[in-house]
């Protein structure tokens, strides 16, 4: 799972049936500190996350359609699963 | 699968059901050499390991597989803790 901060969402009226009711967002992926860090993305959300929330997104298309669906087969291959109230990280001598 | 180092660790309250319980783990994925390699990303934990700990994680479909397979949405999640980096040995040992 990749850290994000969800920066927008997606309106789109003509779209896959599987993707019905959904609620496509755009992510940005962080580092844990929180810093911005690579390409913007789409994911479908699945636990109720809003704009500014940081989020974990998961890129693998089973789990993405499942907990997006509720069912396995759908052509979606990133979603949010949880959203995060914090993170603790090691500082950087005790990460060496 | 890759190495790496665990360096902190998540909390998130509004998550996915099948996530409740599980520990989500900021790992930093290291090369051969250990040294850092990418950025950092979230690990479902599947074997106890915790912030500090020199791991190897599974990527794709397949690191559900520990858990309930078919509900369980994650696609990294740590499957060993290396016993330590003396036990990471490049090339052929005699």
């Amino acid at each position: 799972m990749i850290l994000a901060r969800v920066i927008g969402s997606v309106v789109a009226t003509q779209k896959n049936d599987r993707y019905a009711s959904a609620r496509i967002m755009i992510c940005q992926p962080i580092t844990p500190e929180g810093e911005e860090t690579g390409a913007t993305l789409l994911a479908l959300d699945a636990v109720d996350a809003g704009v500014g929330d940081t989020v974990l997104v998961v890129q693998e298309g089973w789990s993405a359609s499942v907990v997006a669906t509720g069912r396995a087969g759908a052509a979606i291959d990133s979603a949010i699963v949880g959203v995060v109230d914090r993170i603790d990280l090691l500082s950087q001598e005790q990460t060496l | 699968m890759q190495l790496a180092r665990v360096i902190g660790t998540v909390v998130a309250t509004q998550k996915n059901e099948a996530l409740e319980g599980r520990k989500l783990l900021v790992i930093q994925t290291l090369d051969a050499d250990l040294r850092p390699q990418g950025r950092p990303l979230v690990a479902l934990d599947a074997v106890g390991a915790g912030i500090g700990e020199l791991v190897f994680w599974c990527r794709g479909k397949e690191a559900s597989f520990p858990f309930e397979r078919e509900d369980t949405p994650t696609d990294c999640t740590i499957v060993g803790i290396v016993d330590s980096p003396a036990h990471v040995v490049k090339g052929k040992r005699k």
